[in-house]
């Protein structure tokens, strides 16, 4: 591997900016003339908005302009859109209500935004933003989606009647239902997943620059996926064509699913910086992020686990209710769906599955992808049932979960996946054998003694990464493909840049994805430099989110590096007069096998672009594209065990141990797995112990800062335990299956079957707060 | 945040006359609490006048088992005196575990007590030591200072210069924090006195703020011991419910953190 190739721990090339404070992010940027914007948002959950007066506001120093709602529309900009079409289980298509950028007419969550405020200072425009007078008439409100589905309920939006967005199934019903009766064991559990807000370190912005002189649009922001921003921007909201619409994504300080949407505020300032003359540039406070980053998860499902008299699982039943906030948002549609039932066999062979899912529009803020994704409903749903059965049958959970594993590949669920490889039980084993699962009894019983009560708990998961196979999810009514291209461009002095259209949030792609290229031809990672988020420097990409960077931009990257390295055989076997299969290259040489002729990688790269010696007919210069599609998912899966110590006293959990177990397929830098499995976990463990979104019934946004909204904290955490035991992914040519949602998906269950077992009451929902767990102490005494 | 006039004030009549001169004045000493609200524009004081500059208001003085503390004394130096540990390690370890390093570092008792946050330390400490509130114009008994939430018995432009208490034969605090906020969701302070009297006073829990809790008080008079408080119920009527935790687990933890008190003592 070398020291800087596949499988080394190389340090991270992009951590000497970052932790220097020299990164560049969306607020870093400044451009001559530059303003300042701030949004005026609605106070209200649900209210007609009378008349919005910004004469007021126009009228105080230093503001350039206000404008609302009705220019934008005058002026043609579109409605934002969900761009994945779900269809009900009846045939019709999903009921999209119409999200504008700015509200002219209705606003339906505490948040919306009503106008925009350009002045010379961010002071200044916040205190325009107060003197516009918008007027109200209240609505009924409904935040909960159980509640928004009922007769009598407050109508939303007028194209989803019931405020119902779809109704939808995957799986055989009757055959499920046939299990079901035939079973000898069945388990129900009602299963709640809490709304999380995604809270990345640097808040959402936007940098809006119009240029009068050439009719053109950049636009700096906070995305995961610039071309898709300026795709989605182009192709539906009429901003700009997109050869006259700049997306750069700099600098991007975390993500979590949060930044792949395209929210109204970069539109706003685009177009805003079109109708005031000035560049406009937004930055969300933490409260405004509170309010108006998408959220994660808010499911409520019914489950029912069918067992035979040999205890394997014989069917699965679920139906869920999703709530999707006020507004369908860019993936929200296949959140609840296709990223969540279709991983509802986990790791065990179940014949029969069926799930039906609603999704539901209420008056709270718009619910997207959030680290995992589907992934995670799916994982705590099917997990905390199996601990429940496993309870109810009086087994082992450990060896219920064996006795039900998935073993032999390919392995075609019923619920479209078609798992690749996996060894399910090796993880399983390690993860007992490092948590001493064995000896569990032994320190349950002192800590007894000490007055407290220790619980262990398991979970065992499998996610479903690397989207995706275009055609596939196009047959799923997906609204693009889900490839990934890369370029290759060998400079004349044998550097190297490679632009991706991957985009790294701090997953660490300058580094991983130069080690690819250090591998491939012995040259040191600093002659590599990733370039990414910019659509004028790379080409169309599809971006970063569900852990598809290695996967499928790596992928990418390896097809690119195949055809460089052709050519440069070529080149080589041309200078050295040997044959191109005789070519070897190592230790950045390319040397003529068995021999000791060599040409250094510099001296191919220089005789490329010179081109005075080439071979006959081949075009001067060292530069290759490729686009990859990936033809099927990859699946990480992995097993994680949590043993904690509840104090009886004040319901507070202490975590004793956390053992993680992965299989993510081959491993780039291991260093940065590791890196990306503890901030999965303590992102898991935030959600389980800790998150989670409240609004009070008229609609307001309790948990609207940190004083209330509480994240996870170093002091919360244990020191984690993680090792892989590795299946290659035969699916890509790097054989890697991605690990960056994996924590966040295989550990909430985890931790909530062991609080659950430490304190003998199975009916506990996240986040286990200590007033929750206390509760549950005194409803099983 | 609006815009306001800072002003560091050199004494305590300097700060009086700025304050008086002030449309909508507003004493700061460490702005833990007034900072931020003013940045969420909760708060729009015309002028901000900085006490934590004031020399004469800083410092900690033992002498015997008398002590008296600067209202200008920032936590971290309360959590780090020698001296004051040596008679009152209580008070020391409870001002360890205010906010993080940089509150402890800003963040003054003055401004803590004249703040009288329901959910904040040292009103806690205040009425369990018997402290006296010395302000620029008189004295008051800490029984008489705190008089609801965010409520104390200073008048306009009156100053706290220093707290002043006799330390305590036996003292602790015990706090059960917000897992978001980590202020106190129920603290207890508990102290004997030289002369035998038990006081347990509560933060975080009540619903007006901080107070004694007389049932506790009697049970350990007769007997210090967490023993002595496993009779003891708390009556949940005047706590406060939110989101983080009820009334009714609010009067567990107040038990719990007392028993838990008595034992560190």
């Amino acid at each position: 591997m070398g020291v800087e190739g596949i499988g080394a721990r190389v340090a991270r090339k992009e951590d000497k900016r970052f932790l220097t404070g020299k990164g560049r992010y969306t607020d870093d940027m400044s451009v001559p003339g530059m303003k300042y914007a701030v949004f005026v948002r609605s106070p209200h959950a649900h209210a007609k908005i009378l008349k919005v007066d910004a004469t007021a506001a126009r009228g105080m120093p230093g503001v350039i302009g206000v404008l609302d709602g009705k220019q934008l529309l005058a002026d043609g900009i579109g409605n934002l859109i969900c761009g994945w079409m779900i269809h009900s289980k009846d045939g019709t298509p999903m009921k999209m209500g119409a999200w504008r950028p700015l509200a002219h007419e209705t606003v339906r969550y505490v948040g919306d935004a009503v106008a925009i405020v350009v002045a010379d200072s961010v002071a200044e425009a916040r205190d325009a933003a107060e003197a516009v007078v918008v007027d109200y008439q209240e609505l009924p409100v409904v935040i909960d989606a159980s509640t928004a589905l009922k007769a009598g309920q407050p109508q939303i939006h007028p194209e989803a009647p019931g405020n119902l967005i779809f109704d939808w199934q995957i799986g055989d019903e009757a055959a499920t239902d046939k299990a079901m009766a035939a079973a000898t064991h069945v388990t129900e559990v009602e299963i709640h997943n809490n709304r999380l807000s995604p809270n990345a370190m640097e808040p959402r912005a936007a940098l809006g620059i119009y240029d009068a002189g050439d009719d053109h649009y950049t636009c700096y922001t906070t995305s995961q996926n610039p071309h898709v921003a300026r795709l989605v921007m182009s192709a539906f909201y009429n901003v700009a064509p997109e050869n006259k619409l700049r997306v750069i994504a700099p600098d991007v300080g975390g993500g979590f699913g949060s930044k792949i949407y395209i929210y109204p505020e970069e539109i706003v300032c685009l177009w805003a910086s079109k109708r005031t003359g000035v560049p406009v540039k937004w930055t969300s406070d933490r409260t405004e992020a509170f309010l108006t980053d998408a959220h994660g998860r808010d499911h409520v499902s019914k489950v029912k686990m069918g067992f035979d008299a040999n205890n394997r699982i014989i069917g699965l039943k679920v139906d869920t209710i999703a709530n999707l906030g006020a507004y369908m948002s860019l993936f929200s549609s296949c959140v609840p769906t296709y990223l969540y039932a279709t991983l509802l066999s986990g790791q065990y062979d179940i014949p029969a599955i069926h799930a039906n899912v609603r999704t539901v529009y209420t008056n709270t803020a718009p619910v997207d992808a959030y680290r995992g994704a589907g992934r995670p409903e799916a994982t705590y749903l099917l997990e905390r049932t199996m601990e429940t059965a496993a309870r109810e049958l009086g087994v082992s959970p450990a060896e219920l979960r064996r006795a039900n594993f998935i073993r032999s590949f390919p392995h075609q669920t019923p619920v479209i996946m078609n798992y690749d490889a996996g060894d399910y039980e090796a993880s399983l084993n390690a993860a007992m054998q490092a948590s001493d699962w064995n000896g569990f009894a032994v320190r349950k019983a002192e800590a007894e003694r000490r007055g407290m009560k220790r619980g262990i708990g398991m979970s065992c998961y499998i996610e479903a990464c690397g989207l995706a196979p275009s055609a596939a999810v196009g047959s799923l009514g997906a609204g693009v493909g889900l490839w990934e291209s890369a370029e290759v461009r060998v400079n004349a002095v044998g550097t190297i840049e490679v632009m991706t259209g991957s985009h790294s949030h701090g997953q660490g792609h300058e580094t991983t994805f130069a080690q690819l290229v250090a591998d491939r031809f012995g040259v040191p990672i600093d002659s590599v430099n990733i370039v990414h988020g910019d659509t004028d420097k790379v080409q169309m990409g599809m971006g970063t989110y569900g852990s598809r960077s290695g996967a499928v931009g790596m992928s990418a990257v390896a097809k690119a590096l195949d055809k460089v390295e052709a050519k440069a055989k070529k080149i080589a076997a041309h200078l050295m007069e040997a044959d191109e299969s005789d070519i070897v290259i190592e230790n950045g040489e390319l040397k003529v096998a068995g021999t000791d002729k060599a040409v250094p990688w510099f001296q191919m790269a220089l005789a490329a672009y010179t081109a005075h010696n080439l071979p006959a007919g081949m075009e001067p210069g060292l530069k290759e594209g490729a686009f990859y599609d990936p033809s099927n998912f990859t699946f990480p899966a992995g097993c994680y065990i949590c043993e904690v110590e509840v104090d009886p006293e004040t319901g507070r959990t202490k975590i004793i141990q956390f053992v993680a177990a992965d299989d993510f397929g081959n491993i780039i830098n291991p260093m940065i797995v590791e890196g990306q499995v503890h901030g999965g976990i303590a992102q898991g463990i935030g959600q389980a112990l800790l998150e989670g979104v409240h609004y009070d019934p008229s609609g307001q946004l309790l948990t609207a800062s940190y004083m209330d909204y509480a994240m996870p904290r170093a002091d919360d955490l244990p020191s984690f335990q993680v090792s892989t035991s590795n299946t290659p992914c035969p699916g890509n040519p790097l054989g890697v299956k991605g690990c960056g949602e994996a924590g966040a998906i295989g550990s909430p269950p985890a931790l909530i079957n062991a609080i659950t077992d430490a304190i003998g009451n199975n009916a506990l929902t996240m986040p286990a707060t200590p007033h929750k767990v206390w509760a549950a102490i005194n409803a099983a005494n | 945040m609006y815009e306001t006039q800072y002003h560091r004030a050199s004494s305590v009549q300097d700060a009086v006359s700025r304050m008086e001169a002030a449309g909508e004045g507003k004493y700061v000493s460490g702005g833990m609490t007034l900072i931020p609200t003013m940045k969420q524009r909760l708060a729009s004081p015309s002028d901000l006048i900085d006490l934590r500059h004031i020399s004469e208001m800083q410092g900690i003085t033992v002498n015997g088992r008398s002590v008296r503390i600067g209202a200008a004394t920032t936590h971290y130096e309360v959590a780090s005196s020698a001296a004051l540990k040596a008679v009152c390690p209580a008070i020391c370890h409870l001002a360890s575990h205010i906010g993080d390093p940089h509150v402890r570092h800003m963040g003054t008792i003055g401004g803590s007590i004249a703040n009288n946050d329901p959910a904040a330390d040292y009103p806690a400490a205040m009425l369990a030591l018997a402290a006296t509130i010395v302000t620029n114009r008189r004295e008051i008994a800490a029984d008489d200072f705190f008089t609801g939430l965010f409520e104390t018995a200073l008048e306009d432009s009156e100053i706290i210069t220093a707290v002043r208490f006799d330390a305590p034969a036996k003292a602790a605090y015990q706090k059960f924090p917000n897992p978001a906020s980590r202020y106190a969701m129920t603290g207890v302070f508990v102290a004997k006195g030289d002369n035998g009297e038990v006081r347990v006073a509560v933060t975080g829990a009540g619903s007006n703020g901080v107070f004694r809790q007389a049932e506790m008080e009697a049970a350990l008079s007769a007997n210090w011991s967490p023993d002595a408080l496993a009779h003891i119920s708390v009556d949940a009527s005047e706590l406060l419910s939110d989101i983080h935790a009820d009334a009714a687990y609010r009067a567990n933890l107040v038990k719990v953190m007392a028993k838990r008190a008595v034992a560190a003592a």
